[in-house]
C-alpha cells in the first residue's frame, strides 16, 4: 500500500496571539516511515502534531494525508488514520477505567461489541498491560498510564503513529521496554522527543527543525552526528555517541 | 503533613475502599443504589416523633459496614464532619416545643427534644448509608448506574469527568500549595493575596487542560457522544439481596418491631 503519506507543502501556522509557529514547512513521509522530529524548546514539534490530524488548521500551505488533503471536510476521516499520542498521559486517558479508555476509539470507530473487546483485548496485550484492565487511570504508575495511552490509539489500528515525547518522565527500564515495543510497530511512525538515542534507536530519518522551519533532513545517524548542527538547534550529540 | 495533603489522601481513601472485593462490593451497583435509595426514602418518610420505629434501620448500616470490611472509625469520622449541619437544623426544636410527651421517673421530656433527636437519627441513618455505598462501591459503577436508572446522559458524563480530574487537579493544587509553604517558612505567605493568585493559577491550568483532553478525544473519533460498552447484568443473587433488603425495610417500616420484641420480652 503505498497511501500511507504524510505531505507537507510549505505549511504556515501563527497562533492568535501572532506567534508564528511554522514558517513554511515542508517534508514528505513515505509508507512504512519511522521519523523522528528534534528540536530546540518552542522550535514548533507540538504545533506540527497539533496539524497531522487536523486540531489546527494551516494558516497557508496543503498538508496531504493518505490521498486526501487536510481540510474541514476529510477531518475526521484522517483523524482515523492518524493516531496521536499525546505528550501527557493523563489528558490522553479520560476514561474512569483503561479498558473504557481503550475502547474508546473502536467504539466511536462503530465496530460491533464483539470487535471491540477482540481490539482492546490486542492492543493492552501488545503493550503488556492486559492487567491492568479494570483499574482506573489514576492508579496507575506514569510508565504504565504511557503505556496504556499507546494502547488506546493502536487499539484504532491506525495507519501511522504519531507520538510527542513518548519517553518523557519515563524511568530508565520503562523508558527501554517502550523502545522496544516502539522497534516492533510495523506502522508508519512520526516520534517527536528531545531524547535523541531514542530516536536513533527507533527511526531511520530524522527531521530537524528549528524557527518553524526545517532546519535539516536526512538519516538519522547522519543528521544527528552531525555536532554542529545540533548546537545550532539547542540539542547535543545523543548520550550514546559521546565521548566521556 | 500539611492540611490539605491529609485532605486529598482521604478522598484518596474512600476511593481505594471501594475497590475492595468482598461480597457487598461484587452486588450490582444498580441493586445497591436502588436498595440504598429505598433505604433512605423510607427512613426520611417516618413522622418527627418517631424513634422507635426506626432504631432498628440501623442493622443495614451496620451489615453492610462488616460484609463490606469498612472501618468504622472512617465512618464515624466522616459522619462528625457533616454533623454540624444536622445538628443546627433542629436546634430550636427544644425551645420552641415544649408539650411535654414522655415522662422517665419524673423527668418530662417534651416533644421538642424527641423530635431532635429523631432529626439526628434521621441523618445518622442516611449519611452513614450514602457514604456506605460510595465505599462500597466504585465510582463509575455509580455513575454508570445512575445511567441505567435514567439519570440524563450529559449529568453521568460530567460526574465520570469529575472523578477522572479530581485527583489530577488535586495533585496539581497539592504542588502549588508545596511550593508556597516551602518558602514561606511556617509564616502565612502573603494570605489571602497568594490564595487569590493559586486559585488564578489553577483555574488557567484547568482551562488550558479541558483543551487538550478535547483535543485528545477528538483524535479519537469524539462526535459528542460518549460510548460506553456496560456489560453487567443483575444476577440471582443481586436479585435475592434486592427483594430481601428491601422486604424488611418495608416491614420495619410497617411494624414497630423494637416494640414488638420489648413486649414479648416484658410478657
Amino acid at each position: 500500500m503505498s497511501h500511507h503519506i504524510i505531505d507537507f507543502k510549505d505549511v504556515h501556522f501563527a497562533y492568535p496571539d501572532r506567534t508564528e509557529a511554522l514558517s513554511g514547512i515542508s517534508f514528505r513521509i513515505t509508507h512504512g516511515e519511522s521519523v523522528g522530529i528534534v528540536g530546540a524548546n518552542g522550535a514548533g514539534k507540538s504545533t506540527l502534531i497539533s496539524h497531522m490530524n487536523g486540531y489546527l488548521m494551516p494558516a497557508k500551505g496543503r498538508i496531504i494525508i493518505g490521498d486526501a488533503q487536510l481540510d474541514k471536510t476529510t477531518r475526521s476521516d484522517i483523524r482515523k488514520k492518524v493516531g496521536v499520542v499525546f505528550q501527557n498521559p493523563d489528558d490522553q486517558l479520560f476514561m474512569p477505567t483503561v479498558f473504557d479508555d481503550v475502547s474508546f476509539g473502536p467504539l466511536n470507530l462503530g465496530l460491533s461489541e464483539e470487535r471491540v473487546i477482540e481490539r482492546v483485548n490486542e492492543a493492552l496485550n501488545t503493550v503488556g498491560c492486559y492487567d491492568l484492565k479494570d483499574k482506573p487511570p489514576h492508579r496507575l504508575s506514569l510508565g504504565q498510564k504511557r503505556a496504556v495511552s499507546i494502547a488506546t490509539v493502536i487499539a484504532m489500528q491506525p495507519d501511522i503513529l504519531v507520538m510527542d515525547e513518548p519517553a518523557a518522565n519515563l524511568d530508565p527500564k520503562s523508558r527501554r521496554q517502550l523502545i522496544n515495543l516502539l522497534k516492533e510497530f510495523k506502522h508508519s511512525k512520526i516520534i517527536a522527543s528531545h531524547d535523541l538515542d531514542l530516536i536513533l534507536d527507533v527511526c531511520e530519518r530524522c527531521i530537524v527543525i528549528g524557527a518553524g522551519k526545517v532546519r535539516a533532513d536526512g538519516p538519522a545517524g547522519e543528521v544527528l552526528l552531525n555536532e554542529k548542527l545540533m548546537k545550532e538547534n539547542n540539542l547535543e550529540l545523543p548520550l550514546s555517541l559521546q565521548r566521556r | 503533613m500539611l492540611t490539605f495533603d491529609k485532605e486529598y489522601f482521604n478522598i484518596g481513601y474512600l476511593d481505594t475502599l471501594s475497590y475492595k472485593d468482598t461480597f457487598m462490593h461484587r452486588i450490582d451497583p444498580r441493586i445497591k443504589l436502588l436498595t440504598s435509595l429505598a433505604f433512605i426514602l423510607l427512613v426520611i418518610s417516618f413522622p418527627k416523633y418517631e424513634i422507635s420505629k426506626m432504631i432498628p434501620f440501623l442493622v443495614f448500616p451496620v451489615v453492610i459496614l462488616s460484609i463490606g470490611d469498612i472501618p468504622l472509625i472512617f465512618i464515624l469520622k466522616k459522619l462528625l464532619i457533616v454533623s454540624p449541619f444536622a445538628l443546627f437544623v433542629g436546634i430550636f426544636n427544644p425551645i420552641l416545643d415544649t408539650a411535654p410527651m414522655y415522662s422517665i421517673y419524673g423527668v418530662g421530656i417534651s416533644g421538642g427534644w424527641v423530635s431532635y433527636f429523631s432529626i439526628i437519627m434521621k441523618f445518622i441513618l442516611t449519611i452513614s448509608t450514602a457514604l456506605l455505598l460510595i465505599a462500597t462501591t466504585s465510582f463509575p459503577g455509580i455513575c454508570i448506574a445512575l445511567e441505567k436508572l435514567f439519570v440524563p446522559k450529559i449529568l453521568v458524563v460530567q460526574l465520570l469527568f469529575l472523578y477522572r480530574y479530581l485527583f489530577v487537579l488535586a495533585e496539581e493544587t497539592m504542588r502549588i500549595v508545596r511550593a508556597r509553604n516551602m518558602r514561606t517558612f511556617g509564616r502565612k505567605g502573603q494570605g489571602m493575596r497568594v490564595f487569590i493568585q493559586i486559585a488564578g493559577t489553577l483555574f488557567v491550568r484547568t482551562v488550558e487542560r479541558s483543551e487538550r483532553i478535547y483535543h485528545a478525544m477528538c483524535s479519537r473519533g469524539f462526535d459528542g457522544r460518549i460510548r460506553m460498552m456496560k456489560n453487567f447484568k443483575p444476577g440471582f443473587i443481586d436479585i435475592i439481596f434486592a427483594v430481601v433488603t428491601i422486604t424488611v425495610f418495608v416491614i420495619l417500616r410497617k411494624y414497630d418491631i423494637a416494640k414488638i420484641l420489648g413486649d414479648l420480652i416484658l410478657q
